[in-house]
């Protein structure tokens, strides 16, 4: 009797959870094996078309562009969030610094994009700044490229980086820091073999954090980035739906950003399982 | 013999304001078994950290072997270290815990598997080689710790209250095994403890500290038998304290009169009254006796001479029963005078350790509220320190 009880209270949320994200999920996948409409929309027959477009040299070139972009974004977040939590971890000031990495969250995603065009535009803070201080004579065009879209990618997901590192660099007990000294490292040694690690959930967690985010970028690109080298599979999407009314194209393009973040999410919980799988094995 | 000497002179270690080590000079033989002993707080870990190099002194130089040892990185000193919470690795299996030190220093694959093989039939942890510390239980793991020091071969071991987090009959059977296992590789252990058990039934010589200072340096029956002050002589075993003044002095045998109670004698060791040019009737001391020296019974023995013994009656206020040993607290009240002085009157307690040794030599059992008497010879009373005013 009692199991049944568990079904109604999960009711609600199945329930929502299936009409809201499934159905959607469903209905672009059948979408994405359709023949696209004269004005957008579709037409019910089946074709494989959409996918046979994605083979084209301009699709592959995004497709290339995009991963990229989002794994340059997910190696330079890595690399700046790691000291950071490390630092946080060990400060006496954790509160302090955990609001402040929350602060910007207060601010709408898309405001905060656009004061990066402030900085970093032609007569933007950045350049005047260079110019008044005689560093260089005319503005350096920072912004509409790869470059501007990585930077403000990094900025955009440092936090949720951040926080996951952080989180698992503060229960990491530092005493084995001490020991690997004392047992023959030296400092960078030590933090590389038994820091890196026992704090490797973090890490996942914090690429994962990023790379799924950065691979389906839209806004970003689309207000900073400029040029055949930072168009990225968001914008295609949005494209295809909005100017060139090909539904099945951006629904097979949208699948596969699903199967390529899906496949980082399974490889990250392979990796878990064999893990507890190898430590099972080895138990006598 | 293998194993280094430790030479440590003048350290002082300041944390901002506060002064964790002041002046500390000792000096560890090769391959002794030295412990470090005092009560928490008094810098034995900061000393260790020092030795070990996480730490740097503010003042003062460690030498091992005749080379100063302090502008030395910790992976570069042949010095390793049982941290108290074992810090091993969660992420490495027992065996790969141990390889650890082996592999940083790229040795062949044979020499590895050999080594560890090894230390950890050493420390008995054959069988146990793929399991993760988490699986362990807590002697295993201080097993793996010890191993993982070891198979560097260190010329000093540094040991921080490595038994602290065992239960009493696991620390009792883990002390016997490090003590074996230093008789086997003789190197130089550095141990530190609080427990002053430990500290007497394993070291060659023990440095008590207090306060960031180091009070006393000896063999465990030194610092027993002859506590250089008030503070050794309470915190190794258990100690009664009298305070009185010097009354006569005749040879080797000095009279106290302890205030209350009456005249104490005190037989020091020969030349012990040499050094103490202004000891003379007068002065103020203070004398202990051991609690396992003072006799109890409720007959006063017919033949004690009161030049050779102190005896009094007492009041037996308590009486802890120990399987081993029983131990009676009473309260003494001044005098010689016979068991007369009702209880209450009594102003000392004395402890006195009475162990069951045979039951032919028992006497009639002492109880709770009983009058009895108590005696022990001069020669196992103690002076203890001579104060100046
Ligand atoms: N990094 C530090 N900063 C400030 N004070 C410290 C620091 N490390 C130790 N101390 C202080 O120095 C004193 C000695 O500490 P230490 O850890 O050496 O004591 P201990 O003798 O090992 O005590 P226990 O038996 O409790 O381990 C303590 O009062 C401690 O608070
Ligand atoms: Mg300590």
């Amino acid at each position: 009797m009692k199991k049944n009880y568990g079904v109604i209270y999960t009711l609600p949320t199945g329930l929502w959870v299936s009409l809201f994200f499934l159905v959607p999920v469903i209905i672009v996948f059948l979408y994405s094996f359709l023949e696209r409409g004269e004005l957008g929309g579709v037409v019910w027959s089946f074709s494989l078309k959409a996918y046979q477009d994605m083979l084209s040299p301009t699709f592959l070139h995004i497709l290339v562009i995009t991963l990229l972009i989002s794994l340059a974004a997910t190696a330079l977040t890595l690399l700046i969030a790691l000291p950071c939590g490390y630092y946080m971890a060990r400060s006496k000031k954790k509160s302090l610094y955990l609001f402040l990495i929350i602060i910007p969250f207060l601010t709408n995603f898309l405001i905060r994009i656009y004061a990066w065009q402030a900085i970093l535009g032609n007569s933007g803070f950045l350049n005047n700044f260079l110019i008044r201080l005689g560093l260089i004579e005319d503005h350096i065009q920072f912004l509409y490229n790869e470059w501007a879209v990585i930077i403000v990618l990094v900025y955009s997901y440092l936090p949720y980086a951040i926080l996951p590192l952080y989180s698992t660099i503060e229960k990491f007990d530092f005493s084995l820091l001490e020991a690997a000294r004392d047992l023959g490292t030296s400092h960078p040694g030590s933090i590389m073999r038994v820091m890196i690690p026992n704090i490797r959930a973090g890490i996942v967690s914090a690429v994962l954090f990023t790379f799924i985010p950065t691979f389906g970028a839209y806004a970003v690109p689309k207000l900073v980035g400029g040029g055949k080298n930072s168009f990225m599979l968001g914008n295609i999407i949005a494209d295809e739906i909005l100017v060139n009314r090909n539904w099945p194209f951006a629904s097979a393009t949208s699948i596969l950003i699903t199967l390529v973040t899906t496949a980082a999410l399974g490889l990250y919980m392979f990796a878990n399982k064999s893990a507890a799988r190898a430590a099972q094995r080895k138990k006598i | 013999m293998k194993g280094s000497e430790v030479r440590i002179e003048g350290i002082d270690k300041r944390f901002g304001d506060f002064h964790a080590l002041k002046d500390v000079s000792v000096v560890v033989r090769k391959g002794e078994f030295f412990s470090l002993l005092g009560p928490s707080g008094c810098g034995k870990t900061t000393l260790l950290r020092i030795i070990a190099g996480f730490e740097t002194p503010s003042a003062g130089l460690v030498y091992v072997d005749g080379a100063n040892i302090l502008p030395l990185p910790p992976n570069r000193r042949h010095v390793n270290t049982i941290f108290q919470n074992y810090a091993l690795f969660p992420h490495l299996t027992v065996f790969e815990n141990v390889a650890f030190p082996l592999r940083l220093k790229k040795l062949s694959r044979q020499e590895i598997n050999r080594k560890v093989e090894d230390y950890l039939t050493l420390t008995k942890l054959t069988g146990q080689e793929y399991k993760k510390p988490a699986q362990l239980s807590g002697g295993q793991k201080q097993r793996v710790a010890i191993a993982r020091a070891l198979v560097n071969e260190p010329d000093v071991l540094l040991l921080d209250e490595p038994l602290s987090a065992l239960d009493a009959k696991l620390r009792q059977h883990m002390l016997i095994e490090l003590d074996t296992i230093h008789d086997k590789i003789g190197i130089t252990f550095i141990y530190v403890t609080h427990d002053q058990q430990e500290a007497l039934s394993v070291s060659d010589h023990i440095a008590v500290m207090n306060e960031g200072r180091v009070v006393q340096v000896g063999n465990p029956t030194e610092i027993y038998e002859s506590p250089e002050d008030i503070f050794v002589a309470n915190f190794i075993g258990e100690a009664n304290l009298f305070h009185g003044t010097v009354s006569s002095v005749e040879g080797e045998m000095v009279s106290v009169d302890v205030k209350d109670l009456g005249i104490l004698n005190v037989t020091m060791e020969p030349g012990d009254l040499e050094g103490m040019r202004d000891f003379k009737p007068g002065k103020k001391v203070s004398i202990t006796v051991r609690p396992e020296k003072i006799n109890i019974a409720i007959e006063k023995p017919p033949d004690l001479q009161p030049d050779v013994f102190s005896f009094f009656p007492c009041v037996v206020e308590e009486v802890i029963y120990n399987g081993f040993q029983s131990k009676f607290f009473v309260k003494v009240s001044g005098g010689a005078q016979g068991p007369e002085t009702g209880p209450g009157n009594g102003n000392f307690t004395v402890k006195a350790f009475k162990q069951h040794v045979s039951y032919y030599s028992a006497g009639p059992e002492i109880k709770w509220k009983d009058r009895a008497w108590i005696w022990w010879k001069a020669d196992d009373a103690y002076l203890v320190e001579v104060h100046d005013a």
